[in-house]
């Protein structure tokens, strides 16, 4: 079974995140950059089915990482490498900044056409779009099928099974190979990378593809191909500091009573 | 006026909140014209137009129940290219979020999520990076699709006559490549919905253990309250995981949330910040969650929220 997984990097999660007066798009520039923390699940997700497969003596196939991004994206794509994936694909090209969902699930669809693969693991939301949209886009352009928020996997032959987070509690839901699979941060614990693995990442074969080596159209993606514009932005005025008081005996009874002056009760 | 088409979130038929606020925004756009996908649209009819929708899209093939998602997006791209509306509303939930997503492929549209708000010209209010900024965004190219977060908008009824028609679909076999076998349901009823809700009182690690949920619980049904948790406190077994707050839980925007034995780590941050009024309780003081609070208590817990229980029912 080969498998896919899609990474992106973003800006830390601590880090304070802001959008570029110039182009109004997210600065990318100026962070440090990480991975996904729930592509990390995604990954970790990945090795674990390839490992199960190759216990049981259905071993053979490989794990791809996949990646969109500026160059400096290539340091999320090595440790999802050192984590213990195979290879890895580098879609970077000056003509996809600023690419929104429907351009960036066409660009990925457009690069996974190049790679073999029988499964595409993805996380089920990036910490800076928060869209939680790629996974579904990317299931309907490859007319895969869609299994995600899922918080459990199971591979048996051409079948994927998956227990996919809802509302209410969760469904259980069922498709073949290729199909398009997300995961939810209960899924798994992704391993650190160790040294050794560190060092095999810098051998593993990193290939990186331009528009024209995707076949991907330049006016479909970037910020002129985007089907959506931000029109402006502004930075919300920082929250008045709230009141602090300490529990000397009283805390309830003062809570009751700011919630009081609020109207709450 | 050309049809907004809003996406009927239902349960067996029965319209949810979020359904109404829906068509209220529609309304003040174009002519509302609902969706309902699935079973049950007899029960809806009325609630619809009580609400403004001037038109129903009934699309009840018993089948559609059966896959995820990829169905409903092909009934409403069937409905929008008969239709050609100025836009499609969706919930902000996740599969709306996905819905939407697979809409926006088929009709080459851009699709906005999460927004909590619509002006004129389809210009939609979001609030982005934990509401570090508000963006007003739009869709350039094709049908703007826009999901909107549940509480954006107040619902307020004004009656119509709808007209209604039925939706024939026929499914595609990309539309039932996922098929749903079970559908579990694990959650607790008998409180406000979280999304839904006015009020929200979660609880954290600081409850110590799965029992102490009764003290939250207990306050929240003293506030008419709907009950989060940390990942914490579902991890660990202590409450429903459909109860989780956060990136990877629900995202919540009441006019009060109450964190109780809660850090304030970014991912729980990531669901709740946008609420209008923020109380803590935490017997630490340094604690995150103090930056984001109107009223913060620093304390014991087991002490503060017995105490805050009596108040309230004294001041009932
Ligand atoms: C990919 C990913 C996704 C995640 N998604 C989510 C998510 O959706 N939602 C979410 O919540 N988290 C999420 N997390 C986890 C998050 O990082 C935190 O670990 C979690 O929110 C911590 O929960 P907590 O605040 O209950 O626990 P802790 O951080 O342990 O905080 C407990 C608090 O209780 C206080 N306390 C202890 N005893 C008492 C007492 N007697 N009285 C008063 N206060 C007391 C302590 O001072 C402390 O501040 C995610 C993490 C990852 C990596
Ligand atoms: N530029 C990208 N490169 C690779 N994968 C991506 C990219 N953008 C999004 N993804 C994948 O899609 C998931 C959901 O992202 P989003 O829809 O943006 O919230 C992420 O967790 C990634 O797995």
């Amino acid at each position: 079974m080969n498998i896919v997984v899609c990474v992106k990097q973003v800006p830390d999660t601590w880090a304070e995140k802001k959008l570029s007066d110039t182009d109004k798009t997210v600065d990318r520039e100026n962070v440090d950059g990480v991975m996904n923390e729930l592509d990390e699940y995604a990954v970790e997700e990945a090795l674990r089915i390839k490992e199960a497969l190759s216990s049981s003596g259905e071993g053979g196939g490989e794990v791809t990482i996949l990646s969109m991004g500026p160059d400096k994206a290539v340091e999320t794509i090595r440790k999802a490498l050192s984590m213990g994936a195979d290879k890895a694909v580098h879609l970077v090209d000056p003509g996809l900044h600023g690419s929104d969902a429907l351009a960036t699930s066409y660009a990925l669809a457009k690069a996974l056409g190049t790679i073999e693969h029988d499964l595409v693991i993805l996380g089920v939301e990036s910490t800076d779009a928060r869209m939680s949209v790629v996974p579904a886009m990317l299931a309907e352009r490859l007319g895969a099928a869609q299994l995600t928020f899922a918080r459990k996997v199971e591979v048996d032959g051409s079948s994927v099974k998956i227990e996919r987070m809802t509302d209410t509690g969760y469904d259980v839901v069922e498709g073949s190979t290729p199909a398009v699979v997300s995961v939810v941060e209960k899924i798994n614990e992704p391993r650190y990378p160790s040294f050794k693995g560190i060092m095999a990442a810098k051998k593993k074969p990193l290939t990186t593809l331009t528009l024209a080596d995707a076949g991907i159209e330049a006016d479909k993606v970037g910020l002129g191909g985007s089907a959506t514009e931000v029109a402006e932005f502004s930075a919300r005025p920082p929250k008045q500091a709230g009141q602090i008081v300490k529990d000397e005996g009283d805390g309830g009874a003062k809570l009751a009573e700011f919630l009081a002056t609020q109207k709450f009760i | 006026m050309a049809e907004v088409l809003v996406l009927v979130e239902h349960v067996d038929g029965a319209p949810k909140k979020v359904t109404f606020e829906l068509l209220t925004l529609a309304r003040s756009l174009g002519e509302p014209a609902a969706v309902f996908i699935g079973n049950g649209a007899d029960n809806a009819k009325d609630k619809l137009a009580e609400y403004g929708a001037t038109k129903i899209y009934v699309a009840g093939d018993g089948e559609l129940d059966g896959f995820l998602v990829a169905p409903k997006a092909e009934v409403l791209a069937q409905v929008a290219q008969q239709a050609a509306p100025a836009a499609v509303l969706i919930p902000s939930t996740p599969e709306g979020k996905e819905v939407a997503a697979r809409l926006a492929v088929k009709l080459d549209s851009g699709v906005i999520t999460d927004a909590v708000g619509v002006e004129d010209g389809f210009v939609a209010k979001q609030s982005i990076f934990g509401g570090a900024f508000n963006v007003s965004s739009k869709v350039s190219k094709g049908t703007p699709i826009i999901t909107v977060r549940p509480n954006s908008t107040a619902p307020e009824p004004s009656p119509a006559q709808p007209s209604e028609e039925q939706v024939s679909v026929s499914l595609s076999d990309a539309a039932k490549k996922a098929k749903v076998l079970d559908r579990i349901t694990e959650k607790k009823g008998g409180r406000p919905e979280l999304t839904e809700a006015s009020i929200v009182v979660s609880g954290g690690r600081g409850l110590g253990e799965g029992k102490n949920f009764e003290l939250i619980e207990k306050l929240a049904d003293t506030i008419g309250a709907a009950v989060g948790a940390s990942r914490a406190a579902t991890d660990a077994g202590w409450y429903p995981h459909t109860n989780q707050v956060g990136q990877t839980g629900k995202t919540v925007s009441p006019q009060l949330y109450m964190a109780i034995g809660i850090s304030g780590a970014i991912q729980h941050r990531a669901g709740m910040q946008t609420s209008k009024t923020i109380v803590a309780i935490n017997k630490d003081p340094e604690a995150p969650i103090f930056e984001l609070v109107d009223f913060g208590v620093v304390g014991d817990l087991f002490n503060v929220v017995p105490q805050l229980v009596d108040e309230i029912e004294k001041r009932k």
